[in-house]
């Protein structure tokens, strides 16, 4: 990539501190300056990025200073502390119906990844729990959308509900749950058609979805190379379904994926899981501290602390 | 958008001092035209204001538009965003490249649906054997508007389609041929150096092909859209843009970046999902529109 991580940045920076035993205001602007260039370049949203950094700076300021710690290592610190807490501090599982089935929609823009992570997430619950999921067809726009869902439910293994392109997808869904029923399945996975939170037709067809099938999960599902619009996208999705998690997709790539702090500041939900490829086995369950870690560009936190 | 932001970040500043241009910076940068190119466009615009000795509102946005334009001009100078086409009786080949659901396939669905009303004899060839309904959608597409599809079965060599295809499209006269390829991120060196052996089987066939090497990118994608571009001109040695879903609420401002960085041209906007949601790039429209509210705004 372009740019330089904040580990980089920082060791120029503490270059010019070493040595000094207590960090001044100035010492620790000149600090968040640079935190705040790296969240930046890494995509998070400015908005997220401003309220981050007065938070870290009023901490830095005000904290004791550890015996253990110089002061430069202690800002390091705070900032990987903060970082990580924003994300979300460890790793939340799927909902469950106390009853079967438990029902999964996903929801996204065009192109973010949700029929790929429709059939990661039936993968990932036949291998762990012998699930028996069934998918619902309810993309009737885009072109050769079932055919695709067709074939990743076949490697999987996992039947799909669909109707064609002519129904609407909300009485596709209320068909499909039905169908589940009758078979027993324990989990139901409902792909969507991909969508702008700006449509209000379409995200009209979401509430109508949701109305009807009560989904224990709405996964927003989102490209981690996604600007600085991500935040507004995501906002837009969770007020008009109150989504209960996020899916991070093609994290495999080399993107900072600064989304994934947006996301999760403006919306408050939990990113359950991210994507590492297009095989349908690639894929994760998401770990804060790794992120905070891979936006910042920080490699690793304890050679940064050592050097500081 | 941009420019509303604009016009109420500029309703409230009081001064033209330093606070003032930190935050026009940052307000680049929430329009992802990128870190070093906010920088840059701050700097000028700080010593234009100071040379023309601004201090009124309404003459400061007037100066920072009319420099932004300049600037959007400037960098493009050499550029030519028309399309190329072949200059014999041989078909004309365009190849596409992108990350992941970018919009490959649906804007060669739109292009294919422009050139055939032209009355062009378009082929379009199912490059992307990988994907889970790769080649199907390309079908949909070719059946929408009327064209026919090169495609051999799922997961078998892409070359060797692109192969067939070129042959085809010689043989029976095609004006042109569109390539579609599956989408790989920039860092996959396995599957990049897979595309330049697609490039390099129709550069055999025919020589002067393929003349447009379209990279597809997504409007709302951020910073890594630099690094995207960077990889795939290095592989593939792109030839044009083409921005996508600037329907959405992203307006694509890493264009600007993209232009300032990289001198690629964008040549086809696609701003939404039907066939006839694809225009040729229009740099000053564009910029017109990005900064249109702030033009009009700034009178007052
Ligand atoms: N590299 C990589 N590619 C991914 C990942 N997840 C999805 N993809 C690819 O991204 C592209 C789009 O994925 P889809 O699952 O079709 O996305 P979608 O959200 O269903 O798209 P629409 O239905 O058109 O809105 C495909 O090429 C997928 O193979 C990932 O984690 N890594
Ligand atoms: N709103 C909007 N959606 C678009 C536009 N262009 C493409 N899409 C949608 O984005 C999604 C992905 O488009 P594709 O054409 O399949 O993208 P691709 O680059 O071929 O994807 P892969 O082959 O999986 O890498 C589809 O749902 C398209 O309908 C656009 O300009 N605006
Ligand atoms: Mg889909
Ligand atoms: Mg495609």
């Amino acid at each position: 990539m372009a740019f330089e991580g904040l580990s980089e940045r920082l060791q120029k920076v503490f270059s010019t501190l070493r040595g000094k035993g207590k960090l001044s205001e100035d010492d620790v602007r000149k600090v968040m300056r640079e935190v705040r260039m790296a969240l930046l370049e890494a995509d998070v949203n400015f908005d997220v990025v401003k309220n981050f950094v007065k938070q870290v700076r009023e901490r830095a300021l005000g904290a004791e200073v550890m015996d253990s710690l110089s002061p430069s290592q202690q800002v390091i610190k705070i900032v990987d502390d903060e970082l990580t807490k924003l994300m979300g501090e460890e790793a939340v599982p799927l909902n469950k119906s106390p009853h079967i089935p438990t029902i999964i929609m996903m929801v996204g823009l065009q192109g973010a990844g949700k029929t790929t992570t429709a059939g990661k997430l039936a993968k990932y619950l036949i291998n762990n729990e012998k699930a028996r999921p069934i998918f619902i067809a309810g993309d009737v726009y885009r072109p050769a959308a079932i055919e695709q869902l067709k074939t990743v439910a076949e490697q999987v293994g996992a039947p799909v509900y669909e109707e064609g392109t002519d129904k609407d997808p909300v009485d596709i869904v209320k068909n499909g749950l039905a169908k589940a029923a009758e078979n027993k399945n324990d989990y139901v996975i409902i792909d969507t058609a991909g969508r702008l939170e700006i449509d209000d037709k379409l995200m009209d067809e979401l509430t109508r979805i949701k109305d009807l099938a009560h989904p224990n999960e709405i996964l927003f599902v989102a490209d981690s190379m996604t600007g600085q619009v991500a935040a507004k996208v995501a906002h837009g999705f969770d007020e008009q379904l109150d989504i209960t998690g996020v899916v991070l997709t093609k994290l495999d790539g080399d993107t900072r994926g600064g989304a994934a702090l947006s996301i999760r500041a403006v919306t408050g939900k939990p990113i359950k899981f991210i994507g590492q490829g297009e095989k349908l086995d690639q894929l994760d369950v998401f770990h804060p501290d790794r992120m905070a870690n891979r936006i910042l560009g920080m490699g690793d936190m304890l050679t940064l602390i050592e050097k500081a | 958008s941009f420019s509303a932001r604009f016009n109420r970040f500029l309703a409230n500043f009081r001064s033209v001092d330093e606070e003032f241009f930190d935050d026009l910076e940052e307000l680049l940068i929430e329009s992802d035209v990128g870190y070093e190119t906010a920088m840059r466009l701050s700097d000028e615009l700080r010593e234009e204001v100071k040379l023309e000795n601004v201090k009124k509102r309404s003459d400061v946005s007037d100066v920072i538009v009319k420099k932004l334009v300049d600037m959007y001009d400037e960098e493009g100078k050499e550029e030519d965003n028309s399309l190329k086409f072949s200059n014999d009786k041989t078909p004309t080949i365009f190849l596409f490249v992108g990350v992941n659901g970018a919009g490959k396939t649906t804007t060669i669905g739109k292009l294919a649906h422009r050139y055939q009303q032209e009355g062009k004899k378009v082929l379009l060839a199912a490059g992307d054997t990988f994907r889970a309904g790769a080649i199907e959608q390309l079908q949909v597409w070719g059946k929408r508007v009327g064209v026919p599809v090169q495609a051999s079965k799922a997961q078998t060599d892409p070359a060797s389609v692109v192969f067939d295809a070129v042959h085809r499209a010689v043989e029976e006269d095609f004006d042109i041929l569109l390539v579609d390829t599956a989408g790989r991120l920039q860092n996959k060196e396995g599957l990049m150096r897979e595309l330049e052996k697609i490039k390099r089987v129709i550069t055999r066939e025919l020589p002067e092909a393929p003349q447009e090497v379209l990279l597809v990118l997504d409007g709302s994608t951020g910073q890594n859209a630099l690094s995207q571009a960077k990889q795939f001109n290095e592989t593939t040695d792109v030839s044009g843009i083409v921005l996508t879903k600037i329907d959405g609420s992203s307006q694509g401002g890493i264009v600007l970046a993209i232009r300032n960085e990289l001198h690629i041209p964008v040549k086809l906007v696609g701003l939404g999902e039907q066939m006839d949601d694809l225009r040729d790039f229009d740099p000053e429209k564009f910029i017109y529109g990005l900064f249109k509210e702030l033009i009009v705004g700034s009178g007052e």
